[in-house]
C-alpha cells in the first residue's frame, strides 16, 4: 500500500491548473508552424502567426492564452494499492483548482445553471477517476472553455447508419460549428458505449497528441479521411475561410449494446490545454 | 489595413466592407450576457444607461484577472451569438460597432443595415496578444459581475477584421464559399 497525502495532491493541482493555461503543448504548437506552411487564404495564415505568438506571451509572461480559462476538467488514474491520506481525495482536487485559479490569474467561470451566479472558485471541478491496477497516482488538468464545448454533441444514431451515418454526423457537427469553437480546432469522436460513456471518452480523446498515431487501422483511416473531409468545408482557421478548420481527428470506439450506436463529438479550440503529473 | 478611431461616425462605418483588415485605436466598452440584459432592462423601464453609447463599439469581452503589474489580464472575444438578443435595441439608441466572435443572427445582420452598424471579429482565443493593444482599464458598471462588468476600455492598434458591413455582406459566408471543395459543399 503506497501513501499521498492530500498537500501533495492539492499543491500538484495547483500547478497543472497554471500550467495548462500559460504553456500550449508542443504538439499544438507543431501543428501550428504545418497550419502556417499549408494554409492558403491570407487571413487564415495571419491567424496561424497570431496564435504563435500568443502562445510565446503566455509563456514568457505566464498569462493565461485565453481568457477563458475553462471549466476544469479533471482526469485521475487512481491504482488500487494507493491510500490517500489527510482528507478527503474530491476535496484535494477541488481546493488544488480553487488555489490554481486564485494564484494564477485565472478566470473563475462557474456558475449556478439558473442563477448564474459564478460560485468564484472555479470549482466544483469536473473529475473523472479511473481505478486501475498497481500504485499510479496520476492527474491530468484539462480546462475547456465554453465557446467549443457549446458546439459539442452527444447522439444516439441508428445502428444500421454505420460508419457513413457517424462519418456524416461529424461533418454536418463541424459545419453547423462554423467559427464558433475558435478553430482551428480539434475534433474528437467518441463512438459506442453509452451516451454518458461516449461523452467521457470523446473528452479523454482529446488528451492524445496532435500527429499520434491511432493504433486501430480501421479508426486511423476514419481520421484521415474525416479530416479530409471537414477541411475541405473550407470554414478555415476562425472561420474566416480557409484550408485548415480541423488540426486533427481522434477517435476512440467502444463496445456499445446490440440496439444502439452512440456517437459524441467533442471540438476543441486550439487553446487545446492539458498537462499531467505522476505523483 | 484600415485605421479608424472611435466614436464611429457613419462615414467611418460607409467605408468599411466584410474582410477588411481594422485597427482601432480610442475606447471601447465590454458587455456580456448579463450586462446586456440589464442594459435593455433600463432601456424597457425608460432609465439612462450608464455610459453613453452614441457611435459607441461594445466588445464582448471577460477578461482574466489581471495581474498587479498588468492593466488588464487576458482579453480575447465571446461568441456573439448569445448577444443576439440584444443587439437591435443596443443599436436603436445608437451603438455603432461591435466585436466578438462567430456569426449574428440574421436579424442581427438586417439590424445592422437598417442602423448603419458593423460587426467585427477579433481572434479568439489570442487572449494574451489582445491584451497588448489595450492601454487603461476603468469599471463603468455592475462591478458586481465581476469579469463581465461594464468596463471601458481605452485601445491603441486593436486589430480586429470585419465580419459584417452595412450592405449586408458577411466574411464567414464568403471566406468559406471561396475555399469550399468536395462533395460536402453546402453552397
Ligand atoms: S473556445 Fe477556446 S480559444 Fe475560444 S474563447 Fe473559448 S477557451 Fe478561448
Amino acid at each position: 500500500m503506497r501513501e499521498i497525502s492530500i498537500t501533495q495532491i492539492i499543491e500538484a493541482v495547483r500547478k497543472l491548473c497554471m500550467d495548462a493555461n500559460y504553456r500550449l503543448g508542443e504538439d499544438v504548437l507543431g501543428a501550428f508552424k504545418r497550419g502556417l506552411k499549408t494554409e492558403e487564404s491570407p487571413n487564415g495564415k495571419a491567424i496561424f502567426e497570431a496564435l504563435l505568438e500568443n502562445a510565446e506571451i503566455a509563456k514568457t509572461e505566464q498569462v493565461p492564452m485565453c481568457q477563458d480559462t475553462g471549466i476544469t476538467v479533471v482526469f485521475l488514474e487512481v491504482g488500487q494499492e494507493v491510500h490517500i491520506t489527510g482528507g478527503s481525495l474530491n476535496d484535494a482536487i477541488n481546493d488544488g483548482v480553487r488555489k490554481g485559479y486564485e494564484d494564477g490569474y485565472l478566470r473563475k467561470s462557474i456558475c449556478d445553471p439558473f442563477t448564474r451566479i459564478n460560485t468564484n472558485t472555479n470549482t466544483p471541478a469536473v473529475i473523472i477517476t479511473d481505478i486501475v491496477d498497481g500504485d499510479i497516482f496520476k492527474i491530468t488538468i484539462a480546462p475547456k472553455g465554453g465557446g467549443s464545448e457549446n458546439m459539442s454533441r452527444v447522439t444516439m444514431l441508428t445502428p444500421s447508419g454505420g460508419k457513413n451515418a457517424i462519418m456524416d454526423f461529424v461533418v454536418q457537427r463541424c459545419q453547423e460549428a462554423g467559427s464558433n469553437p475558435c478553430p482551428p480546432v480539434i475534433v474528437a469522436v467518441a463512438i459506442g458505449g453509452t451516451p454518458e460513456k461516449a461523452a467521457i471518452l470523446a473528452k479523454r480523446a482529446l488528451l492524445r497528441d496532435i500527429g499520434s498515431e491511432n493504433p486501430d487501422l480501421e479508426l486511423k483511416e476514419m481520421e484521415s479521411e474525416l479530416l479530409v473531409r471537414i477541411n475541405n468545408l473550407g470554414i478555415g482557421p476562425q472561420g474566416l475561410g480557409g484550408r485548415n478548420y480541423a488540426l486533427a481527428v481522434h477517435i476512440i470506439k467502444h463496445p456499445c449494446h446490440i440496439a444502439t450506436l452512440p456517437l459524441a463529438v467533442n471540438l476543441c479550440c486550439h487553446a487545446s490545454r492539458h498537462k499531467e503529473m505522476v505523483l | 489595413m484600415k485605421k479608424i478611431t472611435t466614436p464611429l461616425t457613419d462615414d467611418i462605418i460607409a467605408d468599411l466592407s466584410a474582410g477588411d483588415q481594422v485597427s482601432i485605436s480610442g475606447y471601447l466598452y465590454t458587455a456580456r450576457d448579463v450586462a446586456h440584459k440589464r442594459l435593455v432592462d433600463l432601456l424597457d423601464e425608460g432609465k439612462e444607461l450608464p455610459f453613453n453609447i452614441e457611435g459607441s463599439i461594445i466588445y464582448y469581452v471577460g477578461p482574466s484577472p489581471s495581474k498587479p503589474s498588468a492593466v488588464v489580464g487576458s482579453a480575447g472575444p465571446t461568441t456573439s451569438y448569445r448577444m443576439d438578443a440584444y443587439a437591435e435595441r443596443l443599436m436603436d439608441v445608437g451603438m455603432k460597432g461591435m466585436i466578438g466572435k462567430g456569426k449574428r443572427a440574421d436579424n442581427v445582420v438586417q439590424a445592422m443595415i437598417n442602423y448603419r452598424a458593423i460587426y467585427f471579429a477579433a481572434i479568439g482565443g489570442a487572449a494574451a496578444l489582445i491584451a497588448k493593444s489595450i492601454r487603461s482599464v476603468e469599471i463603468v458598471a455592475y462591478k458586481d459581475l465581476g469579469p463581465e462588468s461594464i468596463r471601458r476600455m481605452e485601445v491603441e492598434d486593436f486589430r480586429c477584421v470585419v465580419i459584417n458591413d452595412i450592405s449586408g455582406k458577411d466574411l464567414y459566408e464568403i471566406g468559406q464559399s471561396e475555399y469550399q471543395i468536395g462533395p460536402d459543399k453546402t453552397n
